[in-house]
């Protein structure tokens, strides 16, 4: 077997002295789309923001196309290949849509996608390309987000929560986004919270409890077993969408 | 009574370019890095030293600018970049004292190597004349002070508006952390930003060398007016700290020639106006 495309190994990360990922591992492959669920405060986010090195795990080891990278600073990371859509979009406020794609782009792999292509992709960015990031709406954020770690040619995109906040038709549209980029063959690492949304574009789901990884499935075994998600997400399936 | 009037502010304008100049690099500094370096008098007072050694070299003025901004530059960055930088995860405190340390060992290195004595720059021949104008005559060299200062803000201004440095300098006032997730290595950018910022004071202690002198002790009392230049100018707000500076400048200068006791109450007395006023404007935010 070839060697994953992601891999963590005894994973253990703080914030100050708070421990928050307990010795967490697991793997990647090229392709896939791997969903992590789990209730608030578990450690979802910090499981990427380990990846990215904001903060770097205390000790573990993380490997991305079969090289070490934790320890390295963060745009060392980025630069090797990982595009960030982070919780809560963080997009520039100050910046418009057009700098803000342009800022990303100067950091950018060679790929297909350039800023002419983005536009294309995503007419309503185009249509906004002046406004101030500060100024677009939850889903046009969320969509330059996107399109912001796009623009960069990632080999791996790390996702956190792109569904919050916005309207059930905007999800939708995420969704299709995703999937599309799945297609085009890139590997997407998933953090949800939304149970529904992360089964239907998920090929595999992670779910964690005390920062580490309590279940692993596939979303079809999730929805067979109302338990499962009873257990680890204290929900049942009728009350996930 | 007029002569009086146009002279002295003419030197208010002098005045406030260089305040302009110190609080450019500071706001920008604590903008982007969000530490306030109280340093900053001391590199507008080394510049000012390396200017005179290059000048005592040379005779050249423009050797004196080049030596001091550049100077000023690779003393800033390698402060930044050998203390400066283990101290953004410290807190505020543990950073003031860490610079305000630096500005007292600043100080008497200085001291030791360039004395304690009163020094000058003359003002370049081809500047040393005077301009006739509406009946008065202007020193040639105020005059282009005043000249450099606004170049220089509309410069820095359209830069960060308006270029992709600038979006990136813009980016990272908001959210450093974001920019690292893009690829940007932003502990170099600080280290440039940092070294700009006292590239301009060192820049500005060279220019204002012919008119206020070197001497021990400038660079603290450049570093207070500074202060509240860029607290009245609102931190990190480079159009604020350009009309702070005027306001300031001018204040402090005619207060000097009209009620000389009463001068430093003067600009203190306007800082705490100002907090007052925008104190009131930030509750008037809130409720709405």
């Amino acid at each position: 077997m070839s060697e994953p495309l992601l891999s963590l190994s005894g994973v253990n990360t703080y914030y100050g002295e708070s421990h928050i990922l307990h010795d967490l591992g697991f793997d990647l492959r090229k392709g896939e789309v791997v969903g992590i669920l789990g209730r608030n405060g578990v450690g979802k986010t910090t499981t990427l923001q380990s990846i990215l090195g904001i903060p770097a795990p205390r000790s573990g080891e993380i490997r991305f196309r079969g090289e070490t990278i934790s320890g390295l600073p963060t745009h060392d990371i980025v630069s090797r290949g990982v595009g960030w859509v982070p919780q809560g979009h963080r997009i520039f406020p100050t910046l418009t849509v057009v700098e803000n794609i342009e800022l990303a782009a100067a950091r950018s792999r060679p790929g297909s996608w350039t800023a002419e292509r983005i536009y294309e992709a995503f007419p309503r960015l185009h249509t906004r390309r002046d406004a101030r990031g500060g100024s677009l709406s939850g889903g046009e954020q969320q969509m330059l987000a996107i399109a912001r770690a796009l623009v960069q040619n990632p080999e791996l995109f790390l996702m956190d929560e792109p569904s919050e906040g916005l309207s059930p038709l905007i999800v939708q549209e995420i969704g299709a986004l995703i999937k599309r980029l799945n297609a085009e063959g890139n590997t997407i690492l998933l953090v949800e919270q939304n149970l529904a949304f992360a089964l239907s574009i998920s090929h595999r789901i992670l779910i964690m409890a005390k920062g580490a990884i309590v279940y692993s499935g596939k979303p079809d075994d999730i929805r067979d077993d109302p338990d499962i998600t009873h257990r680890f997400l204290g929900v049942g399936t009728a009350a996930a969408d | 009574m007029l002569d009086f009037l146009i002279a002295q502010t003419l030197n208010g304008l002098v005045y406030s370019m260089l305040l302009f100049l110190l609080a450019l690099g500071l706001s920008l500094t604590f903008g982007m890095l969000r530490v306030i370096n109280l340093a900053h008098g001391a590199f507008y007072l080394m510049g000012a030293y390396f200017g005179l050694t290059a000048w005592n070299l040379t005779h050249s003025f423009w050797a004196a600018i080049i030596v001091a901004t550049v100077g000023a530059a690779i003393v800033g960055m390698l402060l930044e970049r050998s203390w400066l930088q283990r101290f953004y995860v410290r807190n505020e405190l543990d950073q003031v004292i860490l610079t305000f340390g630096f500005a007292l060992v600043f100080a008497d290195i200085m001291k030791m190597l360039w004395g304690k004595d009163i020094h000058s720059i003359p003002v370049p021949p081809l500047l040393s004349g005077a301009v006739h104008i509406a009946g008065t005559y202007f020193p040639a060299y105020r005059l282009i002070l005043v000249g450099v200062g606004v170049a220089l803000f509309v410069a820095t201004w359209l830069a960060i508006e308006r270029t992709r440095t600038g979006a990136l300098i813009r980016a990272s006032v908001a959210d450093r952390v974001m920019v690292s997730g893009l690829g940007f290595n932003i502990r170099l950018l600080f280290t440039y930003v940092f070294g700009f910022g006292t590239a301009i004071a060192g820049l500005a202690g060279v220019l204002g060398a012919p008119i206020t002198g070197i001497y021990p002790g400038l660079d603290f009392e450049v570093l207070i007016t500074t202060l509240i230049v860029v607290v009245v100018g609102g931190l990190g707000n480079i159009s604020g700290a350009f009309w702070a500076a005027l306001l300031i400048g001018l204040a402090e200068t005619y207060g000097k020639a009209l009620y000389p006791a009463a001068a430093s109450f003067i600009i203190f007395g306007l800082m705490a106006a100002v907090l007052l006023i925008r104190a009131w404007g930030r509750d008037e935010e809130d409720v709405e």
